[in-house]
């Protein structure tokens, strides 16, 4: 990072706004995170744009000192998709949830993805409906209690990861919100990605889903299922690295480093166009339940959509110049009559 | 700029140079190489749009021009908007800043549905006007991406059919709150629901003019006829971007698949809608987003990318004048009233309604949209019969135009001939206590003009 050049501190990030989250709220980090990632970067206020839904993480945007832009629930990235085509200059950042982006807005949140233009979707999963106290969302995990599913959710919940890879994501990452490092780190490398990035953060919700993470978060758990996937490298985890992940038959299996060896591990690649191995790692787990990796998963380099819409417009423009109106709607079936 | 009108000819421009425009390579121009031998005279030059210059066309004469001018009257510019003709490399900061103040780039976004779809077709073809075309994932995001679009300075427009608006209702109330221009076309079709989706009906009014949750008025327009959608559709847009509000625009299926000569627009007599965007602070000490202009009560139109005036719009209701989140009980019921007198307000720009009538008239027929040639029509036939009748049609629908009350108290009758169970009728009459009386046809298909004439030689038989 390039902190001795940066112009910005992150206080210049933050709103004058009383922050309004439950104490204890996973989406503190998170802000504190982005506000010191936006100030580090040297990204100037008035360029960049926040866009939201509803939701609790979706007042995300009136807490930065940027332009913002709080929707309705699950448009934000249709939203931001006009902001990114009338200005492809601005830097547009989604705040969405798991109710807001993958329930009653999933069928922007996919269509956003395979386009591929220049936003960056941030995703706070906290695996439960918080702004409406307490229902289950398409995050929950099947059987979970609570006050619309008294007797356990039915139904299998979405793995956003998956979801963004089937939806042709060009960069897919996912973090979690107490270690602020590497939730930096995944921003910065989502800022750098030219085209449609997708952010999981693993949120807690300490008021109606405290501790859905533990097993990510906890001091002593964390050293047993912290899968940190690191380009180019095997993909091991463990106090030791003792364990480690194969890809058999397109699967992903953890195994023990010392048993099969190291040379038989999946080696980490962001940049591989095919997906698979993408796919196969965002399957070890499903919840976080047991060992799962956090990184970046996925990051290719494919068009953004603005970028080809621009080249079409100057395609159509070159040769003849840009149209002038008075002499298109002269164009075609024209008389006079005098 | 008048002073540079003779100018020190280059002379060795292709002839018959066609006007330059910066934006555009040389390639039309001729010879690219300026020091090649004299193959023929630069007859003229037309630059538009370039740093300084907003629109300058000189035409050379024949022998030494000379371009005199003060500093910084943009005599180099001259020559670097030859070089550009002639193929040099432009610098996209050269074109004039407030340029887009003036023209407003075009995003329409959209989702195919009949018969709305051909509006997404043509204007698909539009790339070499700069016009940006979307086809969404559905309605709503179509709508989604027209009012991001303004949020970030463009002239956002969706259009769509009945079961469409339906579907964008929220955004448009969100779009209400947040106080930006947007155009919402709807091609009306027999409804509900799918319907009959090739036939035409107007049944949308009471939808587009009250169809929104909370208390949220917008201004609605409607076509009535092929060739006056182009100045509907201007009006709608000098409203939207001068009131900071969103404007639904009714058509429907009849229009949509009708044709008719069109006399071709003077541009040059168009409307000016031209956008004074917020670019400082103005002395505030900070940004005021909700900050109203006393006579439209819109509020400024401050674009991202500005610096210093970053600020946060949003769904949620926001106190007067800073646009901070407020659930103020009082402030709540002000802005209430700020955004109903603001649309309310429009009926004082607009023009007062014309009535085609004969002296004595005791039958006033009003209809909008896509009625207005059987209406036409129908009482002219009417007319040849010896009934003695008054004509009018709305453009405006909310607000009406300002006359319309006294235009109705004019006379004892009043018929409204309208392809639904008589919604105008209703909105006339809750308005304007006037005893209306309907002629309804639901059945897909346009009136007839004897339709018209025969109820109003009855409604004129002595």
């Amino acid at each position: 990072m390039t902190d001795t050049t940066s112009r910005y501190t992150r206080a210049d990030f933050q709103s004058d706004q009383e922050v309004r989250w439950c104490p204890g709220c996973g989406d503190y980090t998170i802000l504190a995170s982005m506000q010191t990632f936006l100030a580090e970067a040297g990204l100037d206020r008035e360029k960049v744009v926040f866009v939201s839904g509803i939701g609790c993480s979706s007042r995300f945007p009136y807490y930065m000192s940027t332009y913002g832009f709080h929707g309705i629930h699950g448009r934000a990235p249709a939203i931001a998709s006009g902001i990114a085509l009338a200005n492809p200059a601005l830097s547009v950042w989604v705040v969405t949830g798991d109710g807001d982006g993958l329930s009653i807005g999933g069928n922007h949140i996919i269509h956003a993805m395979r386009r591929n233009l220049n936003l960056k979707v941030l995703l706070f999963n906290n695996q439960i409906y918080g702004l409406t106290k307490g229902q289950f969302s398409p995050t929950s995990e099947s059987g979970k209690r609570t006050k619309s599913s008294p007797t356990g959710a039915l139904g299998r919940p979405f793995n956003p990861v998956s979801l963004a890879l089937g939806a042709e994501a060009s960069f897919v990452a996912r973090t979690i919100d107490m270690d602020r490092p590497h939730t930096i780190e995944v921003l910065r490398r989502a800022y750098q990605h030219r085209g449609s990035a997708f952010i999981e953060i693993y949120q807690n919700c300490n008021v109606f889903n405290d501790k859905a993470f533990v097993e990510l978060s906890g001091k002593d758990e964390r050293l047993v299922n912290r899968i940190n996937l690191e380009h180019g490298k095997p993909v091991v985890f463990g106090a030791n690295g003792e364990r480690g992940v194969t890809l058999v038959g397109g699967s992903a299996r953890i195994v023990d480093v010392a048993e099969v060896g190291v040379g038989a591990l999946h080696v980490h690649d962001e940049h591989t166009p095919d997906p698979s191995a993408a796919f196969a790692l965002s399957r070890l787990a499903h919840g976080p339940h047991g060992p799962t990796p956090l990184g970046v998963f996925r990051d290719v380099q494919r068009p953004a959509y603005e970028d080809d819409l621009q080249r079409q417009i100057g395609d159509a423009q070159s040769g003849r110049g840009p149209a002038d109106l008075a002499e298109m709607i002269r164009q075609t079936g024209t008389w006079a009559v005098n | 700029m008048s002073e540079p009108q003779r100018a020190l000819s280059a002379g060795r421009a292709d002839a018959a140079t066609p006007p330059a425009d910066p934006a555009a390579p040389a390639d039309a121009a001729g010879p690219t190489d300026p020091a090649a031998p004299a193959a023929g005279r630069l007859l003229e030059l037309t630059v538009t749009d370039l740093a300084l210059l907003e629109r300058v066309r000189i035409a050379f004469s024949d022998g030494l021009n000379v371009i005199t001018g003060e500093t910084g009257a943009g005599k180099s510019l001259l020559i670097d908007a030859l070089g550009l003709a002639l193929g040099a490399r432009a610098d996209p900061g050269l074109v004039r800043h407030d340029a887009q103040a003036a023209r407003l780039p075009l995003l329409y976004s959209s989702y195919p549905i009949t018969p709305a779809s051909e509006i997404l077709h043509e204007l698909s073809r539009y790339q070499r006007l700069g016009v940006r075309t979307f086809q969404a994932e559905d309605e709503i995001a179509a709508a989604g991406v027209a009012l991001g679009a303004a949020f970030a300075g463009s002239l956002g427009v969706t259009g769509t059919s009945g079961p469409g608006l339906a579907l964008k209702s929220e955004m448009m109330s969100l779009a209400v709150m947040i106080e930006l221009p947007m155009i919402i076309v709807d091609v009306q079709r027999a409804g509900p629901s799918t319907g009959m989706p090739t036939k035409t009906e107007q049944a949308d009014l009471l939808m587009a003019v009250h169809g929104r949750h909370g208390e949220a008025p917008l201004p609605v327009l409607a076509v009535a006829s092929p060739a006056d959608a182009f100045g509907t559709m201007i009006e709608a847009a000098r409203i939207a971007v001068k009131y900071m509000t969103p404007v639904i625009v009714l058509s429907d299926g009849y229009i949509a698949n009708s044709a008719e000569p069109w006399l071709l627009p003077d541009l040059e007599t168009l409307p000016d809608i031209s956008v004074p965007f917020v670019t400082g602070l103005g002395g505030e000490p900070r940004f005021l987003p909700y900050r109203r202009d006393p006579e439209t009560l819109a509020r400024g139109w401050a674009l991202p990318g500005t610096p210093g005036l970053e600020h946060r719009v949003g769904g949620l209701e926001k106190e007067d004048v800073t646009g901070e989140v407020s659930h103020n009980p009082a402030n709540h019921q002000h802005m209430v009233m700020q955004r109903e007198r603001k649309v309310a307000g429009i009926a004082a720009g607009i023009p007062e309604l014309a009535v085609d009538a004969d002296p004595g008239a005791g039958l006033l027929v009003i209809g909008w949209g896509s009625t207005y040639p059987a209406i036409f029509a129908g009482v002219r036939q009417a007319r040849a019969r010896g009934a003695k009748v008054a004509r009018a049609h709305l453009r405006h629908l909310n607000p009406f135009p300002r006359n319309l009350g006294e235009v109705l108290r004019r006379y004892p009758r009043v018929l409204v001939p309208e392809l639904n169970r008589g919604q105008l009728r209703q909105l006339l009459r809750a308005e304007f206590l006037v005893d209306a009386i309907g002629l309804n046809k639901v059945q897909g298909m346009p009136f007839k003009t004897s339709e018209i004439e025969e109820k109003i030689v009855e409604m004129t038989r002595p």
